[in-house]
This record gives structure tokens, C-alpha cells and sequence, in this order.
């Protein structure tokens, strides 16, 4: 399968970040198409592209703008979800620092597709530079009449707000993310109602992944059947692929959905020299972790959650031999217990639980009753936290269990942990003594 | 008692000057939304510009700008971890010791910050120059591992890259990240872009990383492309209008509600 750089493909060119480079490359065409298009066929052909969210989640993009009420003279709202921190995935700051008026163009198109005048930018705080571009992005959009009153002669107007977060892992769920829109503290809302009936201030609402609205353009400048050329026949279309961790050449491949892990490794140079695949996450920590086995597993919706996985955000980290899986999950698990927001109980003491019996696992001081203890817990939290957050918890130390039983057990028999953490570093150094608590990294502080 | 002018009735201890020149920046926060509340986050990011960090006083501000109680806005800051509830070093220097960068590498290099350093996980050097913190995943794993100062990719570091990093900052000296502006500025100074007030740096670049680019180089290498999008792109102005040549009306059935006519369509749409 060759790559397929539709996103990526600006991102080599002098001063990327530009309007004008944007042009040059064709920028724009999409809403200049769009802008003499009825908004119901817009929404049509972003159905008929089989485009579906590249958050996470997966669901189908049109549809999602098809859940929104007929109007009722009232304000709808178009939210983008830049709000990216997955841990592993890294697809759309590299995509809004090198090209954000692809972003730009995407929530013009879709904010007159469902009927939208004002639209949101909520992009992480935690990205100094991201955020300049963007403001930048949409002050040139503006000065080039794609925003702002009757855009190209239209009649149609729309404002861009770009705003940007303060730290909180949970304002990428969509919820949480519209009551920190609204000056609240990030917590999910209970649903329904859903964004699309009840979202922003209450009002028909789209939220989207950046990644989703980005690939908007090309969709209607070429066409719905452009786009679902590529891809499988239910994963359609073309994605970022973000490689990292033990992997020779690191980076942002963009493919048509239903690529493999093979194919991918082949085209970054495998798995670092002298080392071998030990396992991998499909679509960021909070999906179930993969090995060896999975190599083949086409990565698209279908496939990937059959082979017991999701697709996620494609964030394809790899470990190799050398790293331990209960340092791997526990530090994952410290993630969540920090980021928790604390709204549901199986959620904010259940992965606090989790974070304490990884560490004494960890530290050696684990007890034969741990693992059992370990999937209660998950079994506990799976299917009664509020939002995704608390499942995405369980996610790794399930599946981990499951791989690597044994490897957890010679933890609690050896009473420590066997692996070097100097052997998976890139460089070379000698672990310092640390004390156990040192080990609790900034989920020591929490909310 | 008549009504007192605003900038007396203010339970802040900010000066006349600050208070008038916070008040016009957080009316302008405001302005960018439909419902003023929503800029309580930028607006804590701007009392940070001032500050250094969410005083009492930018509680207080916040507060009286949007009618809401000091309690409501503590709520809000203390919920996030970017707000600081103490002062802050001039630069906060955050290692990721998310899981993959920690096994990359971000441990030891944290823990050699941090012997160096004199100082754990958010605290400040004596000199008031650096606030070290273990941050999470910054959305950078292709180039792990991933140090931030004052939220700028520092890629690919290593022990030694990291101290000799924090040992110019607490020198004063420029520092420039190896993806973002041409160089690293203050705290405060980042917290007044994070409120919205653009400082004009965006085109400044120091560069697009080989991990941004991986998969381009080998697409343009061997010639791969995405498939060409139907031959002709003209002006089809006027040919979407339903029921013309190369509108919807045209395009082949693909789904059960192609063949179900006005299934999509909710009551009133016809208005628009």
C-alpha cells in the first residue's frame, strides 16, 4: 500500500503555515465550491465519503452533522477538538503548526454546511506555538475574505474563535470540553442530551477532531468518491499515521485506512536496530495494547476492533524488548489517575486504586492476590465510569494482563522489577536510586 | 451612598494603571464570546501575564469582571494545571515522563534536572528562574524524548541537552527550541498570547522537524501520491443546484436513504 499525503502534502513547502502557500497548493477551492452548494448536500457528501471521526471515537462525520435540529432562528455552533493529548498521539500539532489553514478552510465549510456563524478553536494550552499559528491563520483568513462578513461575495458570515485550554486531558472528551468553553471546570456532561441538541450554551452544537474537519476540503473540492477511493470498503478514506517510541524513523505517515503495522514499520525502518517488537498500542494508551501477533491487522475500524482493539487516534507507539509492560501500564495508569477529573466515583478512586497496587507491584512488594485484585478493580470501573476516560484506564492493564501475565508475576515472585530501564532509553545512563514515591510522577499532584 | 467609580470599588490591590489596563484586556476576552464566562480561562491566563501566577488579586479580577464569586473562578483555576498557585520561575521547564517518553529516556532526564536543579516536581530555583515539572503527553511522541520550556518543543533530548538547556536559562542567555519561535519567551509573556493576545511571532520558525515530515520525504521519493480527483475541476458554479448535470441528483445510489427520498431532510430544512 503506497502513502497517500493529502494533509501532509503542504508540509515540505517554504513557509507551509501561510495562507498564500495554501493557495498555491489549491487551498480554498473547497469552499469556493461549497459556498454555491445547498448546505444539505455538503452534509450529503461528507456522509457519502464514508469520513469518519479521526478523534478516537470513529463516528461517521456526516451523521453527526446530520443530528443537529432544523433551525429554529437560533445559534448553531461548530466546535473543533484541538484539544489533543491521547497519550502517543501526535497527528494534529504537527498538522496546525505546518498547515492550519487546512483546518481553517475545513471549519468554513463546515459551519455554512450546518448552518453555523460562530465557531471554536478549543486547541490545548500546552502549545505555545500551535496557538500563534492558528490566531495568525485565521487573521490572514480574515484579511482574505474566507472569514468574516460575506465571505467571497456569499452573503454568508461566519466568526472564528480560537481559544485555547489550560491543561486537562479530560476537555478532549467533547463534553468537558464545552463546559471549559464556557469557563467551567472541564468535566463531561451527562448525555443525552447529546452536543448536537443540547451542546454550546445549551444550543445545537458539532464537535469535531481537527484531523475530521481537516479533511473536509479535499472531500468537496474532489468529490465523495475521491475520498472513499482510498481506504477499506467501511474504514474509508486516508489518516495519519503517527509512529513513535523504539521505531528507526519516528514520524507522521499519512495512508489510507487498512495499512498495517508491517507495512508502516517497513517505510520507517523497522524497530530499532538489534531490537524486536515487544508490544504496541493501535490507537493511543487507552487502547488495548497489541504485540507481534497483530502485525498484519489491517488498521482500520472494522479490523482492529476485531482483532480486540480500537483504531483510535492511530497512535502507533512501539516498545521493544527491553521495556518492562508493568512500568509501561503503571505509568499509564498514573496518566489517569491525574487526569481523572473526579465528577464519577468508579472513575476517581478506582484508578487511584489502580495507581497504588502498580506501584507496590512495581517496587517489588506486590502480593500474589494483585493481578486478580488488578482486573476487579478494571471489571469495577469498565462500563460504570461517566465518560471514556475511566474505561480508557482499564484498557491497558487488561489487555496487558491478559499478554503478559507472567511478566507481572515475576514482579511479585522476584520481588522487583527485572528490566533495566537504562536498555530502553536512546542513551546511555545510570538509573539514580529513586524512592517509590518518586516513582509517582505528576500524578502525585492531581486536580 | 452613591455609587463608587469602579476602579475604587475594587476589592484588588492592583494599582490604577494595571487595573485599567487589565480591565480593558479582559473586556476585549469577553468580546470574543457569545456569553462572557467563557472567558474566564483566557482571562486567568492574563491575570498569569501580570502575576506570574493566579493571585488573590487575579482571583478578585476575574471575579468582579464576570459577576461571579471569587469561590466560582478558585473553582475553575485550581482545575487546571497550567494556572500556578504559586509564583512561577521566568521559564517552566516540563519534562514528559509520560510512559513513552519516560522509557525513552524523559526519567533519567528528569532526575538529572532535578539533582541539577536542586528542586522537584513544581518547585522553583532559588534565583526564581525555572519551575521544573513532569508534564504529561504534549503530543510530540515522534520525537521523544520531549522536554517543553514555557510550553516550546524541545525534541530529542538527553540529559546532557537538558541541563546544559536549564544552566542558559538560568543565565538569561536566549534559548531557541528546536520546533516553534525563533526563541523562548517569558512566562508572563506566554500567558498574555495564551489569553488571545497575539504577539505577531507566528511566522517565526526554528525549523520542521524529520519526524513531521517521515512520511512525505518517502512519498515524494518514490513518486506516491493520492489518487488525482476527477479530471476536470472548472467552475461547476450553478451545476450543484439539484437536478442539474453533476449535482447529487446525479450521483450513484450508495446508501439506503440515496433511495429514500426526503429521509434526511428534518421539517423546516426547505427553509433555508
Amino acid at each position: 500500500m503506497t502513502l497517500t499525503p493529502v494533509l501532509t502534502d503542504t508540509w515540505d513547502k517554504d513557509r507551509s503555515w501561510r495562507l498564500a502557500t495554501y493557495e498555491r497548493a489549491g487551498g480554498y477551492a473547497g469552499l469556493k465550491k461549497a459556498l454555491k452548494t445547498e448546505p444539505a448536500d455538503l452534509v450529503q457528501a461528507v456522509k457519502d465519503s464514508g469520513l469518519r471521526g479521526r478523534g478516537g471515537a470513529g463516528f461517521p462525520t456526516g451523521m453527526k452533522w446530520g443530528f443537529l435540529p432544523p433551525p429554529d432562528g437560533g445559534p448553531r455552533y461548530l466546535v473543533v477538538n484541538a484539544d489533543e493529548s491521547e497519550p502517543g498521539t501526535c497527528k494534529d500539532i504537527p498538522l496546525m503548526l505546518a498547515s492550519p489553514q487546512h483546518l481553517i478552510e475545513g471549519v468554513a465549510i463546515t459551519s455554512y454546511a450546518i448552518g453555523c456563524d460562530h465557531a471554536f478553536i478549543y486547541v490545548r494550552g500546552e502549545v505555545l506555538h500551535v496557538y500563534r499559528r492558528l490566531l495568525n491563520a485565521v487573521e490572514e483568513a480574515y484579511k482574505a475574505g474566507y472569514l468574516g462578513k460575506n465571505i467571497l461575495g456569499s452573503g454568508y458570515n461566519l466568526d472564528v474563535t480560537v481559544h485555547a485550554g489550560a491543561g486537562a486531558y479530560i476537555c478532549g472528551e467533547e463534553t468537558a470540553l464545552l463546559d471549559s468553553l464556557e469557563g467551567l471546570r472541564g468535566q463531561p456532561r451527562l448525555k443525552p442530551p447529546f452536543p448536537a441538541v443540547a451542546g454550546l450554551y445549551a444550543r445545537p452544537t458539532v464537535v469535531n477532531n481537527v484531523e475530521s474537519i481537516a479533511s473536509v476540503p479535499a472531500i468537496v473540492a474532489k468529490g465523495a468518491d475521491w475520498f472513499s477511493s482510498m481506504g477499506t470498503e467501511k474504514s474509508q478514506g486516508h489518516g495519519l499515521f503517527s509512529l513513535s517510541g523504539h521505531v528507526t524513523r519516528p514520524g507522521q505517515y499519512e495512508a489510507p485506512l487498512g495499512i498495517t503495522l508491517r507495512e508502516l514499520l517497513d517505510l520507517a525502518g523497522g524497530v530499532r536496530q538489534g531490537h524486536e517488537l515487544k508490544f504496541w498500542t493501535p490507537g493511543g494508551s487507552s487502547t488495548p495494547i497489541f504485540t507481534a501477533e497483530h502485525l498484519d491487522v489491517p488498521l482500520d475500524y472494522e479490523s482492529v476492533g476485531a482483532a480486540g482493539s480500537m483504531l483510535g487516534t492511530r497512535a502507533l507507539q512501539i516498545f521493544d524488548e527491553t521495556v518492562c509492560v508493568v512500568r509501561a501500564v503503571s505509568r499509564w495508569t498514573d496518566f489517569y489517575a491525574h487526569e481523572s477529573c473526579g465528577k464519577c466515583t468508579p472513575c476517581r478512586e478506582g484508578t487511584y486504586w489502580l495507581k497504588q497496587v502498580l506501584h507496590r507491584i512495581e517496587a517489588g512488594e506486590g502480593q500474589d492476590s494483585d493481578l486478580d485484585l488488578l482486573l476487579d478493580l478494571c471489571d469495577n470501573i469498565l462500563g460504570r465510569a461517566f465518560c471514556a476516560l475511566g474505561d480508557g484506564a482499564t484498557s491497558p492493564i487488561t489487555s496487558s494482563v491478559q499478554l503478559f501475565r507472567e511478566e507481572y508475576q515475576a514482579h511479585i515472585d522476584g520481588h522487583g522489577c527485572p528490566f533495566d530501564p537504562s536498555a530502553s532509553a536512546l542513551f546511555a545512563y545510570t538509573p539514580k536510586t529513586r524512592t517509590p514515591g518518586a516513582l509517582a510522577g505528576a500524578g502525585a499532584g492531581g486536580h | 451612598m452613591t455609587a463608587d467609580p469602579v476602579e475604587t470599588a475594587t476589592r484588588t490591590r492592583y494599582d490604577a494603571d494595571t487595573l485599567a489596563a487589565l480591565t480593558a484586556d479582559a473586556t476585549a476576552i469577553m468580546e470574543r464570546y457569545p456569553n462572557p464566562r467563557s472567558g474566564l480561562l483566557p482571562m486567568l491566563h492574563l491575570v498569569q501575564s501580570i502575576d506570574g501566577y493566579v493571585s488573590r488579586d487575579g482571583i478578585l479580577f476575574c471575579a468582579e469582571m464576570l459577576g461571579i464569586t471569587a469561590a466560582e473562578v478558585s473553582a475553575v483555576a485550581t482545575f487546571y494545571t497550567q494556572y500556578k498557585r504559586h509564583p512561577n520561575g521566568t521559564y517552566t521547564v516540563g519534562v514528559c515522563t509520560n510512559t513513552l517518553c519516560a522509557v525513552m529516556g524523559g526519567d533519567a532526564i528528569f532526575d538529572e534536572l532535578s539533582e541539577h536543579l536542586g528542586v522537584g516536581h513544581d518547585e522553583t530555583t532559588d534565583d526564581g528562574a525555572i519551575t521544573l515539572e513532569r508534564v504529561e503527553c504534549n503530543a510530540a511522541c515522534d520525537y521523544a524524548p520531549v522536554v517543553m520550556v514555557n510550553w516550546e518543543f524541545f525534541d530529542n533530548q538527553t540529559p546532557e541537552t537538558a541541563t546544559a538547556l536549564a544552566d542558559k536559562l538560568r543565565l538569561g542567555e536566549d534559548v531557541a527550541p528546536t520546533r516553534g519561535a525563533a526563541s523562548v519567551c517569558s512566562f508572563k509573556q506566554m500567558s498574555r498570547v495564551l489569553a488571545g493576545f497575539n504577539d505577531g511571532r507566528a511566522d517565526e520558525d526554528a525549523g520542521t522537524g524529520e519526524p513531521t515530515l517521515a512520511g512525505l520525504r518517502i512519498a515524494r521519493e518514490r513518486g506516491w501520491t493520492a489518487p488525482d480527483g476527477p479530471d476536470s475541476e472548472p467552475d461547476r458554479r450553478g451545476e450543484t443546484i439539484t437536478g442539474e448535470p453533476g449535482s447529487s441528483a446525479e450521483r450513484r445510489p450508495t446508501t439506503p436513504s440515496d433511495t429514500q427520498v426526503g429521509k434526511d431532510k428534518k421539517p423546516g430544512e426547505d427553509a433555508k
